[in-house]
């Protein structure tokens, strides 16, 4: 027990949790943009799946680092293209056509798998490229928090400088705006000339771009090969993550690190004789508490702040009336 | 006619579906002037408004604007012209601020990226002060009245530099106070060079602002005239093609005991808001109970928890003395109740089943309709068809499913198998909302019939006209609680009643009990 207190305030653990927390923030971040559109993406994993594929094969093959990303992010976008079209185009369910893609993304890449390698698990047998990890100058001769802060993939960077992009994006630029707008109320964008098929696609293509960089992450940087079904249910998780962060870009990254924490203690107790099934339920044991918590909270918030405003707005209620009356 | 802006010809337009909505309707609207669109629901004036906008093709006719012969594939091609169109429906992001909602479609830029914040306050600031028209540059729509909203949405026109101003009914979700601003606001408008065409069908808004009108019937346009002399009565005798009767209808003879009684009725909503806050009200045998008030102020709540579809969180409902809180609904009706509920689409029928369907939902499991579960359908169309009859319901058979009907016989459906229940109280929530001037006449009538064979009505309508026409008891609902009892409806007007609908003035212990 002591051996486990030690190594959880141990820098590793600051470490591990932010190498955890990369391939939960990217999808959590395209569920955001999604959900902001109106149109919530759930084909976070299968996107991920694919992309992670994608990049190692095309990787191992070309040798090439680029090719390898370029690759993964198409696969990725064009499988979200694919659910634009059938949700905004053949007008299907968006939430049963990412079901379905997400099951498709699961078969498709063990099959390719099987056909390119031989091999139905994994890809260990390939050469694959990996993105470099990158010490911080400066910042890393700080003691502890370079520890924990340097050293890391380069997507894990990526991962922090997109939540700041993603909040320019969405709060500081016209497409932005016109996505919140089509996703809160479509009528009225529509009738100031916005395309509101094209500006979901949008955010569905940028959803695909945020999940082809966490996939890529887990098959490029946290191991170097792609394995089957190898996102384990991260691409939902996500779904919680940016739930609980109200869909917001700080709140997000914030809800990300939160369940890499917890995720990371799993991986820490599993020094412990404990069942390992018992210890990789721990994570979507908490998501699942943390969910009911954390929705009990904001419904109780929210009934509280009525209550302030029903007690203090009934009077400026009445002078806006008089006001308007003279 | 030279200075007519807008000159629209023989317009013709057919619903894929056969229904034709505009058979050949002209109407001429004059350069700075205020043009009432006026007739009956399915009369064809929101279709010709869509028609002009370009939200939907036509077949034939003309539209000539500026002196130019125009036809608009989509509503940015009507805007950039110089139309604009605010909705019944407003259209606006409910979390996005008035100064975004303003300029979304046309963002100033900062850079080549992104959004410039500022130029879209100063832009909402600018023409908020050119127009007139006060709001909140920086607030969120969702924490604003619906009156400021909807002067957002006029504000959004004339920002992208509308001439011409359609509003499609307005003031159907105003307050009469917010009326009068509104029209104030259109008075301004006029004054500033705009034209504004508005459609309606309450008369006494028309005789107010409008400068000429158009009359349409059943899908044409009977006519197009300046006011002058007209009145409501002969509008609306135009509108409808017979004189329809304004007045209120005479006081009952025969008032009973309590039926339906009500006592501190309280109720919090899943939001936590307190929606009901301790109502008391009686319905007597043989009168009409009118509740007027603005909606979402506790009306809805009322009603489902009397009917049974909610529970309150205390107080009692009591029918003929029993009470009927702890009861199911199919036992509530037994005990007498009829229910005919506000959104008839929700509650009121199953849209994909036929009208004998709907028509017996709530008795085809009394013996007299079945045996063992087999029902007898024989006997169900008889007396469908019947109800039809009797009803006066528009459809091609009793088979015919209810949701191809119009609003208007969806709405007959129900009130023919609400009042056929034998009741002896009957709640009526919004009983004619959208339905056409001949419904609303046959609807009314029933419900005086109701009242005069000595059952209790309970009234619930956001449309004041409704109220003080029918009622003989008027209680006024605002935020929860009842703000005034007229206990003699014949002497009161809508003016009288606003200030309680707005929470402005508020009666000492008010209720809608009857002592004695």
């Amino acid at each position: 027990m002591n051996e486990l207190f030690s190594s959880i305030f141990s820098v590793n653990f600051g470490y591990a949790i932010l190498r955890v927390m990369t391939p939960l923030l990217f999808p959590a971040m395209g569920i955001a943009v999604s959900t902001m559109a109106g149109s919530q993406n759930i084909a976070m994993e299968g996107a991920m799946l694919i992309a992670a594929f994608f990049g190692v094969i095309v990787g191992a093959f070309s040798g090439s680092l680029w090719l390898a990303l370029l690759a993964g992010i198409a696969a990725a976008v064009l499988l979200c293209m694919i659910l634009g079209y059938f949700h905004l185009k053949l007008k299907a369910d968006i939430f049963l056509s990412a079901v379905a893609l997400n099951m498709f993304s699961s078969g498709i890449t063990v099959f390719l798998l099987f056909m390119i390698t031989g091999d139905k698990g994994s890809t260990s047998s390939l050469p694959s490229p990996v993105f470099p990890s990158i010490d911080i100058p400066l910042v890393e001769k700080i003691p502890v928090i370079g520890d924990i802060i340097s050293g890391h993939n380069i997507l894990t960077y990526v991962a922090l400088v997109s939540v700041f992009l993603f909040y320019l994006l969405m709060f500081k630029t016209p497409l932005g705006l016109r996505i919140r707008a089509v996703g809160q109320n479509p009528d009225a964008a529509e009738s100031v000339g916005i395309n509101v098929n094209r500006t979901k696609m949008y955010a569905l293509m940028l959803s695909g771009l945020f999940a082809a960089l966490g996939g890529l992450y887990l098959s490029m940087g946290y191991v170097s090969w792609f394995s089957k079904d190898m996102t384990a249910g991260r691409g939902f998780i996500a779904i919680a993550a940016a739930t609980l962060g109200g869909m917001m870009p700080l709140g997000t990254m914030i809800s990300s690190l939160f369940f890499a924490l917890v995720s990371a203690v799993a991986i820490y107790i599993a020094s412990l004789n404990i069942p390992s099934e018992l210890i990789q339920l721990i994570p979507y044991l908490i998501t699942v508490v943390a969910l009911a918590v954390f929705s009990g909270r904001a419904l109780k918030g929210r009934r509280e702040k009525i209550a302030a405003e029903d007690a203090g707005g009934t009077e400026s209620v009445q002078e806006k009336n008089n006001t308007g009356d003279n | 006619m030279s200075n007519n802006i807008l000159d629209i010809k023989e317009i013709f337009k057919v619903y894929p579906d056969g229904v034709i909505a505009n058979r050949n309707v002209s109407m001429d609207v004059q350069e700075n002037s205020i043009h009432a669109l006026v007739g009956e629901n399915g009369a064809g004036k929101s279709t010709l408004m869509k028609v002009l906008f370009g939200i939907t093709p036509y077949q034939g006719g003309s539209i000539e604007y500026k002196g130019s012969e125009v036809k608009f594939s989509n509503p940015r091609e009507a805007i950039a012209a110089g139309i604009g169109m605010v909705h019944q429906h407003l259209m606006l992001a409910p979390d996005l601020t008035v100064a975004e909602n303003l300029i979304l479609g046309m963002e100033p830029l900062r850079g080549k990226l992104f959004l410039d914040a500022d130029e879209a306050v100063r832009i909402c600031r600018e023409a908020s002060e050119k127009y007139g028209l006060a709001v909140p540059a920086e607030k969120k729509i969702r924490d604003l009245p619906i009156g400021v909203r909807q002067r957002v949405e006029i504000l959004k026109a004339l920002a992208r530099n509308a001439e011409v101003l359609i509003l499609d009914e307005p003031t159907a979700v105003l307050t009469p106070q917010e009326t009068d601003v509104l029209f104030k606001t259109l008075d301004g408008l006029k004054a500033a060079g705009k034209t504004i065409i508005f459609i309606t069908h309450k008369l006494s808004e028309v005789t107010r602002v409008a400068d000429r009108i158009t009359v349409m019937r059943d899908a044409q346009a009977i006519i197009t005239r300046d006011m002058d002399d007209l009145d409501e009565v002969k509008i609306a005798s135009l509108m409808v093609g017979r004189k329809i009767n304004t007045e209120r209808i005479p006081a009952p003879v025969k008032i009973g005991s309590v039926k339906l009684s009500v006592r501190d009725l309280k109720y919090t909503n899943s939001d936590g808001v307190e929606a009901l806050k301790g109502i008391d009200l009686d319905v007597r045998s043989g009168e009409i109970l009118g509740l007027a008030g603005v909606e979402g102020n506790g009306q809805t709540e009322l009603v489902e928890i009397i009917a049974g579809l909610m529970a309150p969180d205390s107080g009692s409902v009591t029918i003929d003395g029993t009470s009927v809180l702890s009861l199911t609904p199919r036992q509530i009706r037994e005990a007498g109740l009829a229910h005919i509920p506000e959104d008839r689409m929700e509650n009121g029928v199953a849209e994909v089943a036929s009208v004998e369907e709907n028509l017996i939902v709530d008795r085809y499991y009394k013996p007299e309709y079945n045996t063992r579960g087999r029902l007898y359908w024989k006997l169900i169309t008889e007396k469908s068809k019947e109800l039809i009859k009797k009803f006066n319901i528009l459809t091609k058979s009793s088979k015919t499913n209810v949701g191809s009907l119009s609003g208007g016989n969806i709405q007959k459906v129900v009130v023919a198998r609400e009042l056929t229940s034998n009741p002896g109280v009957i709640i009526a929530a919004q009983p004619t909302r959208g339905v056409d001037i001949g419904s609303e006449e046959l609807i009314h009538n029933l419900l005086k019939q109701a009242r005069d064979e000595g059952k209790a009505v309970f009234l619930i309508s956001a449309d004041l006209d409704e109220v003080l026409k029918l009622s003989n008891r008027v209680v006024v609902f605002y935020d929860g609680e009842i703000t005034a009892h007229f206990k003699d409806a014949s002497k009161v007007e809508d003016v009288d009643l606003g200030p309680y609908m707005l929470g402005i003035k508020k009666e000492d212990a008010a209720s809608g009990k009857m002592d004695s």
